[in-house]
């Protein structure tokens, strides 16, 4: 075990841990979307920033250090988090009443974990096409927050190949989806894909609003809870 | 088109990582690259037809679509912009009848714009295909269409004397080198290069390691990271081979000193890569060289050769045992493969996404290798450190910046080019050598760099911890429009943003739009607020260097000239914020009904 500060106070952590993982171990949350817990970090979100030893950098790309100095809590840093999740907001278009996602949405959950009202950024209201060309799944961009969970963690079971892609570059650029591949997809996948989505652009066809209102993954336990009390958040 | 594919893949040993090069070549086969093409080299590659496009498509001059015979890309810099541009552009679109983004209607002509292309020193100019046109006027332009129009190829039009593309000679008929002033460490054609790797090749690496570090040499590139310090890292990484790699993107607005480097000093660039090989145990070097630079690569090629032929580079070089020979790879266009990470990634036929860090790439860079990444100034000056001595190039400069720096001059003033200077010189020095008289401002170290004021900072001096300069200095005089110019700016960084990451794929466009209300006198006081904390937010979140600098043009600038952003209080009387257009908000049905109607259609 090492021993680290958080938010000024001692804490331990297993030498090697990554340092959102330590923390919720420790009772600490520190808000993801791109990060999953045990795959290879992908740190394209930024929502996951702290300040470590001074410096603002997404905890999910820190492996603990003994010694290491950590402010989670600090108004600044949690300002900047708070203007990440608006940021996606504002860029996409999120109509959480009528989404498939909603009460299971980790956009939305963080949203409200980050005391997020209303989008400091204009909103864009950009078009998006949506995607129906597949037979179990569709994409609904409008929703897409580029965070790259399909594109490096769904993969065509035999063959290795990417599933989801992206196309263009900066704020032009799209998720496509493979529909050849993806019609392959066993039905577990499709579930898989669809939950590992953080958001309700990656959908499974033919099912939808299937879990009533109170009963919804956020709403029995909140992104927090799950985050500190060991229950994985995808 | 199944043979010429083939041929394509074969070229390359169907080898995946060399899928820049496979589309390259694809694009000159077909024009642009085509569906089917794309389909074949997926089977080719054991890979789906999206991942090949993920990867073109992340790439200026890569074209999905048919581009016209010729497709010509005009700079649209800043500097540009202030040496003719909107001229050249009308003459552009009125000879050859396509707009930009577009191909004229006989399939001729496909017209782009394109950011620097590292000709600051000669705008307005532009590519056509791979060939530079400078200095550009509208009867210039007329003078080339027509002359393309009636079948001469713009390699013809360009270098009359037809000179062979490997001679330097034909180098300097398309372009000009413009060094006003050489110093103590390059452009000396004393520096002889046979000589030093005779002395130094037949060393304990250590020795070289030593030399490095005595000299205090730091990076050239931007970061001034020392020299000795990422030589040792990577040769005390374990692993089973090692990678050189010489970078020569030179994307950042306004530089354009690799370009004469390479242009004519090339044999000491590479003199200073093999050094680097016989330093950290390399066997393989790259020079990643900007897609813009295309002209220069049948010419650096022949000086490879020359090395090769003369048993400088390749098999067992000058007998010492040692293996090394360097290869070029051409980017496509992307400002953020400047970044090293992101530079390897693109050599390994990826998109040029910058990788999370750690590890850097001394520890796992090129095939995840340990690699060290050099900017081609720094390796040119280890080739001169190495022949004179640690202790004089250490002699050079000031303490905590020793040797020279090659600064590519731009802009308001009478001798735009390239100036060897000795770190430590002022500002108000550099501005009287160019003969910059009525200068205002100065944009050092290109957009990602810093706006200074000519009044406030004259004095201050050019190192590494005052002005630590990556080689871009463009003037602006009292004529120019200096808003103007950091809206510039931050249209290129939303262009150049990978958007990979939230903060600088979508807070540029923000801080953009921002710059549009001022500009249009529709900001209030806290819009100033927003840009600051905006910025701040861009700058400290971001994974890598481009969206951690992408704000400074509008910090610098806020900074240096607070009158600029005007922001009027808004008068309590009034009920609409000035920044909302109730024109264009009241227009909102009637664009979505016409929208509808022309999908019904
Ligand atoms: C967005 C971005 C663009 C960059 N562009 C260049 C470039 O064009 N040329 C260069 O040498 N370094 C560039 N760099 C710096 C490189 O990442 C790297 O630090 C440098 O090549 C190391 O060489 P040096 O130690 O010789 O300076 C860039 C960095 C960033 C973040
Ligand atoms: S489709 Fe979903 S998982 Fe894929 S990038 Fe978009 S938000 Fe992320
Ligand atoms: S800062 Fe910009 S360029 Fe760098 S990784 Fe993020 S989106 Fe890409």
């Amino acid at each position: 075990m090492i021993k680290l500060v958080i938010d000024g106070k001692p804490v331990e952590a297993e030498e090697g841990a990554n340092l959102v993982e330590a923390a919720g171990e420790n009772g600490v949350y520190i808000p993801t979307l791109c990060y999953l817990k045990g795959e290879p970090c992908i740190g394209t979100c930024r929502v996951c920033s702290v300040r470590v030893n001074g410096n603002v950098t997404a905890a999910c790309s820190v492996t603990v250090d003994d010694g290491m100095e950590v402010d989670v809590d600090e108004p600044e840093v949690a300002d900047m988090r708070r203007a990440l999740v608006e940021a996606l907001f504002a860029e996409g278009n999120h109509n959480c009443p009528s989404c498939e996602k909603s009460g299971r949405c980790e956009l939305q959950a963080v949203g409200y974990e980050t005391g997020m009202v209303v989008s400091r950024f204009p909103y864009r209201y950009p078009p998006r096409d949506r995607d129906v060309g597949a037979r179990h799944l569709w994409l609904e961009r409008d929703r897409c927050i580029f965070c790259q969970r399909c594109v490096e963690h769904i993969r065509d079971r035999t063959s290795g190949h990417k599933i989801f892609s992206i196309n263009g570059r900066g704020s032009r650029a799209r998720i496509e989806i493979d529909v050849e591949l993806a019609d392959q997809m066993p039905p577990e996948q499709v579930r898989e894909a669809m939950d590992i989505c953080p958001v309700g652009c990656i959908l499974e066809k033919r099912v939808g609003f299937d879990v009533p209102m109170g009963q919804r993954k956020f709403e029995v336990q909140t992104h927090r809870e799950r985050a500190t009390e060991g229950t994985s958040n995808e | 088109m199944s043979s010429s594919i083939q041929s394509i893949l074969h070229r390359y040993g169907s080898d995946r990582t060399r899928l820049l090069d496979v589309l390259w070549d694809v694009q000159d086969e077909f024009g642009y690259i085509p569906d089917d093409a794309v389909r074949e080299l997926a089977s080719g590659l054991n890979t789906t037809a999206l991942d090949i496009r993920e990867t073109a498509s992340f790439y200026h001059f890569f074209r999905d679509r048919p581009s016209g015979r010729y497709t010509l890309y005009l700079s649209n810099t800043v500097i540009a912009k202030m040496k003719g541009f909107d001229a050249v552009s009308k003459a552009l679109q009125a000879e050859t009848g396509a707009c930009f983004g577009g191909v004229d209607s006989t399939g001729t002509f496909g017209l782009e714009q394109t950011s620097c292309i590292g000709l600051s020193d000669q705008e307005p100019a532009m590519l056509v295909d791979k060939v530079v046109f400078t200095r550009l006027t509208p009867e210039k332009v007329v003078d080339i269409i027509a002359r393309l129009r009636q079948g001469e190829t713009p390699e013809q039009i360009a270098n009359p004397g037809g000179l062979p593309p490997q001679a330097l000679d034909y180098v300097d008929a398309l372009v000009e080198s413009n060094i006003h002033q050489a110093g103590p460490v390059f452009f000396d054609r004393g520096t002889r290069v046979r000589e030093v790797l005779e002395r130094w090749l037949g060393r304990n690496p250590d020795e070289l390691i030593l030399a490095a570090t005595e000299s205090r040499l730091r990076g050239r590139g931007g970061a001034g990271f020392s020299v000795g310090l990422k030589w040792r890292l990577c040769r005390e990484s374990d692993a089973d081979t090692r990678y050189v790699i010489c970078n020569a993107d030179e994307g950042e607005p306004g530089t354009f000193k690799d370009r004469v480097l390479l242009t004519r000093s090339p044999l000491q660039v590479f003199a200073g890569m093999t050094i680097a090989a016989h330093a950290t145990a390399a066997r393989e070097g790259i020079v990643y060289l900007r897609a813009e630079y295309f002209y220069l690569k049948a010419y650096l090629e022949a000086q490879l050769q020359l090395l090769r032929d003369e048993g400088l580079l390749g098999r067992d070089i000058l007998g010492r045992g040692l293996d090394f020979d360097i290869r070029i790879q051409m980017g496509a266009g992307a400002y953020i493969c400047g970044d090293e990470s992101a530079l390897i990634e693109s050599c390994e036929g990826k998109r040029g996404t910058p990788r999370l860090k750690p590890p850097f790439p001394v520890y796992q860079g090129y095939l995840g290798k340990p690699t060290a990444v050099c900017n081609v100034e720094t390796f040119a000056t280890v080739t001169r450190v190495m022949e004179l001595g640690a202790s004089w190039f250490e002699g050079l400069g000031t303490k905590d910046s020793c040797g020279t720096r090659l600064l590519s001059i731009s802009g308001d003033c009478a001798r735009p080019g390239i100036y060897e200077i000795e770190w430590g010189v002022t500002l108000n020095h550099v501005l009287a050598l160019v003969g910059a008289r009525n200068a205002r401002a100065v944009q050092l170290s290109g957009p990602s760099g810093e706006c200074l004021s000519v009044e406030k900072d004259g004095h201050r001096k050019f190192c590494y911890s005052d002005l630590s300069c990556n080689g871009s200095m463009m003037i602006f005089d009292y004529s120019r429009d200096l808003l103007g110019v950091v809206r510039d700016f931050m249209q290129f960084f939303v262009d150049e943003s990978c958007g990979i990451c939230t903060p600088c794929r979508s807070g540029n466009e923000d801080l953009l739009r921002k710059i549009d209300l001022f500009m249009a006198g529709k900001a209030r006081p806290s819009d100033i607020d927003d840009l600051q904390s905006w910025g701040r937010i861009i700058q400290r979140t971001s994974r890598c260097g481009l969206g951690g600098t992408s704000p400074k043009p509008i910090l610098t600038t806020l900074g240096k000239f607070p009158e600029l952003f005007e922001a009027a209080d808004h008068p309590a009387h009034d009920t609409l914020l000035p920044s909302f257009d109730h024109v264009q908000a009241f227009s909102a049905y009637d664009r979505a009904h016409a929208a509808l109607d022309k999908e019904r259609s």
